[in-house]
């Protein structure tokens, strides 16, 4: 038990209250310490830094708007959609929790968008924040699934069909596919249990995993220390320290960065209103027009899109199709012979690559393209993970690297942006064929990081932040 | 680099003007803004529940929602309930949805969200009903005698024909990269309607703004109110900035 600390009688009320409270409950006060006024992080963030706090509020507001539209939404397949307008028109102030829910799911993607793009250009998954890096992307996982089965509670034609299809590119899994499709369905077609065990995953299962997920995500990061703009260590055993021990370049998170995060918060809130107030659907996107219409099993609608943040990856995933397969089996095989010309492997090491590679090749041809192509929409997301061990730049941050490497991550934004463009338009030949580039791209820049991030002239790095007073 | 986004960026014009060109429908004309036109919104609620509940329910719209446009509990129960209907009900179609399907091969669809779930690239729902209102024509090979050139082989009669009188379009043959194209020139009106043109389509701009309005009854409030929420947070970012500059103002 830690000392019972006693206090001079002539200290003020709250003083006595205070130290009550720190005699039987002191995590409290070693918390606020460690995470928030002892918490030291760099001087030198910039905007880029507001989107991980963001996306706590987006968090708070989506847990707590859920709670209120729990209490009237009713997950029956009969009645869910009509519960939907009954919030929209029956329950007071109930068509702004629901926009706001609405808009903060689109709102969560943007901000988590935003926080990865910063990760990515400084450098902020290397040594020693790998697990910050990778509770990161498994957060972003766990969102992408919170977000499908939000999608289907309010039954509309985009809910049910878009579901219909998500759930079928399981069934294209050899062997267990069928199967496990059923499995998540409940029913051969979505359906009442579909409804029910989306409900049931999305409103408790899958937000306390997110939860868990985002406390480790901030322990982890609380552990190793906040990365900056320069990628340059303030709690090195080279950084300069004060005579209490304190980082010079650091600053304590509160009150610095949390009144820094307030400004932040009111200029989202007044993005994040102007949508919910002036344009809730935001043009379809936010939310698509068919989605207005009751889920109908028997009436396929003419286009079916998923929502904006999965445009993506859906786009990759009608990118691979069986002629697509020719081009990723060169790529196999020019792996493969580059492997075999250019390394220093043993014979038997080689005699390995050969075989597996003729095994790969055979698979790509006698499994369905459909498969190979939820293996790269799952990949697309995975291949995140590994981040921290493609990087192999001598530098953390974008602004020490040459000129092109800035160009390469440029490229890899409008490539993003194009191909989540693709996902939304119904397809066509020439869609098909800047999808197909693009999904090579995608992965190029990942598969090929090892080679090209060492490439070029570096900038020399500082040894201190660059910090300029305000 | 840059070459290579200018050959996206042309792509990407090349596939998005490929895909409007598929698009099938004629243009929408933009419908009339009638949403906070509260006399027009009354006639447009007259003229639903006269003309279009007799086969279309809007079955999330209560009787006494229509209070937000102006109208009396009592007026309501007047002039737009019918039998036994309570002022607390949906609207409920008249017909019997089983003999609906008999007669037109289709369920009539619930309109209570017409207006949004009709929206697309071509403009918003209320641009499309106002649009499809209107561009009716006498189709003999069709079984209700009508055809529709925003809704080509559409189930439904034209049921406001009494006010708009028969009309037929007519289209001049053009040839358009050395194909034939039929391009519609404009319509000929064979028989008058009760109502002279103008004012036809002002009746259809109020039927539209109410269904515009039923879509959403919220959405006045909804932006009323939110002229309130940003010049708060205006209010709130200016002081939050202010707080953050004096908070960072001795950090060097």
């Amino acid at each position: 038990m830690a000392e019972f600390k006693e206090i001079s009688p002539n200290a003020t009320a709250t003083e006595k209250l205070v130290n009550w409270f720190d005699n039987r409950f002191p995590s409290a006060g070693s918390f606020y310490k460690d995470h928030m006024s002892g918490y030291y992080a760099p001087k030198n963030f910039n905007f880029w830094y507001f989107f991980g706090s963001l996306a706590l509020l987006v968090l708070v507001i989506q847990i707590v708007t859920g709670i209120f539209l729990t209490m009237h939404y009713k997950p029956d397949a009969a009645v869910a959609f009509a519960s939907v307008e009954y919030i929209m028109r029956d329950v007071p102030w109930g068509w702004l929790v629901r926009y706001m829910h609405s808009t903060g799911a689109s709102a969560f993607f943007i901000v988590v968008y935003l926080h990865m793009f910063k990760g990515l250009i400084y450098g902020s998954y290397r040594k020693p924040r790998e697990l910050v890096w990778i509770f990161g992307c498994t957060i972003f996982l766990v969102l992408m699934a919170e977000a499908f089965m939000g999608y289907l509670l309010p039954w509309g034609q985009m809910s049910y069909w878009g579901a219909q299809v998500i759930v079928n590119l399981f069934s294209a899994i050899p062997f267990i596919g069928p199967d496990l499709a059923l499995l998540i369905r409940g029913d051969y077609v979505v359906s009442d249990a579909t409804l029910n065990r989306f409900f049931s995953f999305h409103v408790i299962a899958v937000p306390l995993v997110l939860l868990g997920l985002v406390v480790a995500h901030i322990l982890a990061l609380h552990d190793v220390g906040s990365n900056n703009p320069d990628g340059v260590e303030i709690k090195g055993p080279n950084a300069p320290m004060d005579e209490n021990g304190k980082p010079v370049d650091g600053i304590p998170f509160h009150p610095y960065y949390t009144v820094h995060d307030i400004f932040g918060v009111a200029v989202f809130l007044m993005v994040f209103s102007a949508i919910i107030f002036f344009a809730p659907e935001l043009g379809g996107y936010f939310l698509e027009y068919n989605n207005f219409i009751p889920a109908d099993s028997l009436k396929t609608p003419a286009h079916i899109a998923p929502v904006w943040y999965f445009t993506p990856y859906y786009s990759m995933l009608r990118a691979i199709t069986s002629e697509m397969m020719y081009a990723l089996i060169a790529c196999v095989l020019l792996a493969a012979g580059f492997a075999i010309l250019k390394s220093r492997m043993s014979v038997i090491g080689k005699a390995v690559v050969v075989v597996a590679t003729l095994a790969a090749i055979a698979l790509m041809l006698s499994i369905d393209a459909k498969f190979w192509g939820v293996l790269v929409m799952g990949g697309a997301v995975i291949i995140l993970f590994f981040m921290p061990w493609l990087d192999k730049s001598p530098v953390k941050s974008i602004r020490y690297r040459p000129g092109w490497h800035k160009g390469m991550y440029g490229l890899f934004v409008l490539n993003f942006i194009v191909l989540a463009y693709l996902g939304t338009q119904p397809p066509s030949p020439v869609g098909e064929r800047i999808s197909q580039i693009g999904t090579l791209f995608y992965f190029g820049f990942f598969l090929l990081m090892p080679w090209w991030s060492r490439l070029g002239d570096f900038k020399p790095m500082p040894d201190r932040i660059t910090f300029a007073a305000h | 680099m840059k070459k290579l986004i200018l050959i996206l960026a042309a792509a990407m014009g090349f596939a998005t003007g490929a895909q409007a060109a598929g698009g099938e429908g004629i243009v929408w004309d933009k419908a009339p803004n009638n949403i906070n036109d509260l006399q027009s919104l009354q006639h447009g609620a007259k003229l639903f529940v006269n003309y279009c509940l007799n086969c279309h329910s809007a079955a999330f719209m209560r009787f006494n929602r229509l209070t937000d446009i102006g109208l009396s509990e009592q007026q309501i129960k007047d002039n737009l309930l019918f039998g036994t209907t309570k002022i607390g009900e949906t609207m409920k179609a008249a017909i019997d949805p089983r003999q609906a399907k008999e007669w037109f091969g289709a369920n009539p669809p619930d309109l209570t969200l017409i207006a949004r779930s009709r929206s697309g690239h071509g403009g918003t729902g209320a641009d499309y009903l106002y649009t499809y209102l209107r561009t009716y024509y006498r189709d003999p090979t069709k079984a209700t005698g009508w055809n529709n050139l925003a809704f080509p082989n559409v189930a439904m009669p034209h049921v406001l024909w009494e006010l708009q009188g028969v009309r037929e379009p007519q289209f001049d043959t053009e040839s358009v990269h050395g194909h034939e194209m039929k391009v519609f020139k404009g319509w000929k009106q064979v028989s008058p309607g009760a109502l002279t043109p103008l004012q036809y389509d002002q009746a259809v701009g109020d039927l539209v703004g109410y269904l515009q309005w039923m879509s959403e009854p919220a959405q006045s409030t909804r932006v009323r109110v939110g002229v309130w929420v940003l010049l708060f947070l205006g209010a709130f970012t200016a002081i939050a900035w202010r707080l953050n500059a004096a908070f960072w103002k001795d950090v060097h």
